[in-house]
């Protein structure tokens, strides 16, 4: 590969399309070795089962960070409310396939199904928000999309759909007002959520779902509406002037990211006899934690968002004993890489004593020997 | 038939009326220069022809067509392409990426191919490719195809937005001071380069520019703006030598 | 009477989410950031008050005092170390790094005090006053804090209009670059920008506390983000603006807790938002700002 193109300096990460089919490999590779390993550990037994309890968290988390990081990276857009999407496509999933337990009593058919009706959901609700919000400035985004993810947090608690003979049952106030025959069943009750999932949830699938994002994530980027996009990020108006449809490109990633964070909730609420919407798990402390994994691993950088959204997942577990401090270390080092990686005087700092600097130096001072 | 035609176009801003009348006719393969001084209007002029602005009154015709009032896309589509005072390239992606994201509308295939890269992503990728780097060869930056944009020279970064806005095939080419920030080498490489456009491309440019050593070498005609008003119009030497304008640039 | 004594609670505490928004509007118009971490001052000038009064055992005024002192110093590190490096870079990295300041805050608190609440005695000794045959009754922390608000307001249009910092002020908001050049210091103007916002947050805190006694690490992001769709709503940049946006915005949440359902109300106000934003995205007050192409 010629020199001069690897002469590539990316800031957050980003890497040129030539040097890219290597690079896409590697990210693919490294899903499938780290599922490789971790298949190793269970049949060794080597991995107690705190750990194994943690592998479906954690492809969610991977599938929810490089899912935002197609609206924060590519798009260029704060996105706030991510956790929201996770939330329509968890509880979708999982009425879903409590709803259809009987009818279609094979998980391989209705796990899939679960999964597609989620990202389907939060897609609709991506595409909704989307066109009400993505003209909005920047700062504006941010929030309306975390009011967005509160909303949609607060609505599904007091949400309450019941089944009996008779159908369906939808109230906003309590069991009760549901007014169902006796044979009734609850399925979604209020701040309670919903009980008895089928627990479909395993860490093939997930990983199996992680690569197709990463499939789809990365095939956009390298496409022409991935270009587009990335335009739209670099310099909105140029790009208007190019004749791409800022509006539409925007809502192709919105709504692809909140599809993605949908079936993330899927193979989230399939992990759990109860789902439930706290403020823990779909409110902004949630969406924040993902934006953490995005930032650290590097905005626009797909593969650091796996690593990062592994490695922080991973470490408080390692860490017992830090495990108070958790949410401190991240903010930490949330506000310190923002400051090395955007702050101009450290990216001048940076350039000036880099390595490739350091190499060109060397070699010149070698040719004038 | 006149690929530019603008009729008593105007623009107020609150109570300002920044362009007034703005008549214009620039005949196709015309090398046509905007000049004045600073504030005058003249980047205002552009964002007018090119949708960035609503027009209070009057008319712009592209080939006969009525564009008035129609938005940067669809004016952009119509074949009318642009590049900008405080260059604007996509600093974060590549050189001939660019390029290609020039080509957007001239080689199309959906969203569903690129993500299942079906045969029309690698068909249509190809020609792309093969596209954006001849344009990159007429600009000599094919070299540099793969380096960040935001990494080339101040001036090289000024002839990529150029190719990038060749690459939507336009009709009309408008040039917003492409030779700000140029010393006089930079400054006649670029007067030939428009010029191999102009007659390679078959292209009808009209450019915006201070400097005016670039504006005698090149421009066959001149309209002056001063205050938002034409003040003069004609041929380039003709307007140069007319005092009014000679004033207007120099004060009284 | 019900629904006066909904409405009065209402603008009490529209009157909090005012002096709140004060402090986004300015800082958003001045710095041009959206400074997220803004809603934990307020918790954190909660808790100081809290160990003054009660570990301390100062009187009110003083613990008032000493927690705006603490966090207008609060506020300018902030603003010199995490938020001044980032002022020419992208929009997202101050943003972000406002995020981390929020985070980093809540839990220091978190480690610090613990997550139980703390109860919160009440700084204000005006008495309540008893209206229309004692059927309406309004706390004295209710008239304190409104009257608090009102006084503030006054205050800050007058520093704005009349005083050398104010205009200079004015000026880094219009345009930064031109004021620099007519001999405005900027880093100074934006310093003192923050200094005022976090006092301001300060009091909003013990006022907050006084009219809901209980404070935890949490207490300050709530109501940090519904001032700021206050600020919004009433037009960001302009101080009447934040002023009439608090106050409504108040008034629509108290109502709709007591009308509708309290689980809802929080929804109704971000749904203000977002029609806002739909509407009219500058605010009822607020002015429209060109691009520069």
């Amino acid at each position: 590969m010629d020199k001069e193109k690897t002469k590539i300096v990316s800031r957050f990460g980003r890497v040129s399309p030539k040097l890219s089919t290597k690079n896409d490999l590697i990210t693919f590779g490294l899903v499938i070795a780290i599922f490789v390993v971790i298949q190793i550990l269970i049949a060794t037994g080597s991995l107690s089962s705190l750990w194994q309890g943690l592998l479906v968290p954690l492809c969610t988390y991977v599938i929810l960070a490089v899912s935002l990081n197609l609206t924060v990276g590519i798009l260029g857009e704060l996105s706030l409310g991510h956790a929201g999407f996770m939330c329509v496509g968890a509880f979708t999933g999982a009425f879903f396939s409590l709803y259809t337990e009987s009818a279609i009593p094979s998980a391989w058919i209705r796990f899939p199904l679960a999964l597609i009706i989620g990202g389907l959901s939060a897609a609709l609700f991506g595409a909704l928000i989307g066109v009400t919000v993505l003209r909005l400035r920047g700062d504006y985004l941010a929030i309306v999309t975390l009011a967005f993810g509160e909303i949609i947090k607060n609505i599904v608690n007091v949400l309450y759909v019941g089944k009996d003979s008779s159908g369906l049952h939808f109230s906003n106030v309590n069991m009760t007002a549901l007014n169902m025959k006796p044979d009734g069943e609850i399925l979604i009750n209020g701040p309670q959520g919903i009980s008895g999932t089928p627990m479909d949830s395993s860490f093939t699938i997930g990983i199996i779902l992680i690569l197709v994002t990463l499939f789809v994530t990365i095939n956009l980027i390298h496409s022409r509406t991935g270009r587009a996009i990335m335009a739209i990020r670099d310099n909105r108006i140029a790009a208007e002037s190019l004749g791409i449809d800022i509006t539409r490109y925007k809502l192709i990633a919105f709504i692809i990211s909140a599809f993605f964070a949908g079936t993330a909730g899927v193979l989230y609420a399939h992990n759990l006899s109860t789902l439930t919407a706290l403020p823990k798990n779909f409110g902004y402390n949630m969406s924040i934690i993902i934006l953490v994994f995005v930032v650290l691993g590097g905005i626009g950088n797909i593969r650091g968002s796996i690593i990062a959204a592994v490695v922080l997942t991973a470490l408080p577990e390692i860490l017992r004993e830090l495990s108070d401090y958790r949410m401190l270390i991240y903010a930490i080092v949330l506000i310190l890489m923002m400051l090395f990686t955007s702050s101009p005087k450290a990216i001048a700092l940076r350039e000036r004593f880099s390595v490739r600097r350091l190499i060109d130096k060397i070699k010149s001072r070698k040719e004038t020997v | 038939m006149a690929i530019l035609e603008t009729k008593n176009l105007s623009i107020s801003f609150g109570g300002l009326k920044a362009v007034d009348n703005f008549n214009i006719s620039i005949e196709k393969g015309q090398l046509y220069g905007l000049i004045g001084p600073n504030g005058a209007g003249k980047t205002t002029v552009f964002n007018l022809l090119t949708g960035v602005y609503k027009p209070t009154e009057g008319r712009v015709l592209l080939d006969g067509t009525d564009i008035t009032g129609k938005s940067t896309i669809s004016i952009s589509k119509a074949g009318v392409a642009r590049t900008f005072q405080n260059i604007r390239l996509f600093k974060n992606m590549s050189v001939l990426d660019n390029v290609k994201v020039g080509l957007h509308n001239q080689e199309k295939y959906s969203t569903f191919s690129g993500i299942l890269k079906l045969p029309s992503y690698f068909r249509k990728e190809a020609i792309m490719d093969k596209k954006a780097m001849e344009l990159l060869e007429v600009f000599d930056l094919q070299k540099e195809s793969g380096y960040l944009a935001s990494n080339l020279p101040y001036g090289k970064q000024r002839k990529l937005e150029i190719a990038r806005a060749l690459a939507t095939n336009p009709k009309l080419l408008l040039l917003d001071e492409p030779a700000a920030g140029m010393n006089p080498n930079e400054t006649a490489e670029l007067m030939d380069t428009i010029r191999f456009v102009l007659k390679e491309f078959d292209m009808t440019i009209l450019l915006i520019e201070h400097d005016m050593r670039l504006v005698s070498g090149i421009c066959e005609k001149l309209t002056v703006l001063n205050f938002g008003q034409v003040l003069a119009q004609g041929n380039t030497s003709e307007v140069l030598n007319d005092p009014q304008v000679i004033t207007a640039y120099l004060g009284e | 009477m019900d629904f006066i004594t909904y409405l009065v609670t209402g603008i009490s505490l529209g009157s909090i989410y005012a002096i709140i928004a004060l402090g986004y509007t300015m800082v958003y118009g001045i710095a041009k950031m959206l400074n997220f971490a803004h809603g934990d001052i307020i918790m954190v000038g909660g808790y100081v008050s809290f160990v003054m009064t009660s570990s301390m055992g100062l009187p009110p005024l003083l613990s008032i005092l000493g927690s705006m002192l603490i966090c207008t110093i609060l506020g300018m590190t902030i603003e010199r170390f995490a938020y001044r490096p980032l002022r020419e870079a992208a929009p997202l990295a101050v943003l972000i790094t406002a995020i981390g300041i929020s985070y980093l805050l809540q839990n220091l608190a978190l480690l610090i005090f613990g997550a139980s609440p703390k109860s919160f005695s009440s700084v204000v000794s005006v008495p309540a006053l008893k209206l229309a045959g004692g059927k309406l009754t309004i706390t004295g922390e209710t008239i304190v804090t409104i009257a608090a608000s009102v006084v503030i307001m006054v205050g800050m249009t007058i520093f704005i209009k009349k005083s050398k910092a104010g205009r200079a002020m004015l000026a880094v908001s219009e345009d930064k670059g031109a004021a620099q050049l007519m001999g405005v210091n900027v880093n100074r103007t934006i310093a003192l920008t923050f200094a005022i916002g976090s006092s301001l947050a300060a009091v909003a805190g013990v006022l907050l506390c006084s009219a809901f006694p209980t404070l935890t690490p949490y207490s300050g992001a709530m109501p940090g983000i519904k001032a700021f769709v206050a600020a919004v709503f009433g037009g960001i940049g302009s101080v009447p603006g934040a002023m009439l946006g608090g106050i409504l915005l108040g008034v629509i949440e108290n109502l709709s807790k007591a009308y509708i359902s309290s689980q809802m109300a929080d929804a109704i106000v971000f749904g203000v938002l977002i029609i806002v934003l739909l509407v009219k995205p500058t605010g009822i007050l607020g002015k429209k700002i060109t691009e520069k192409v």
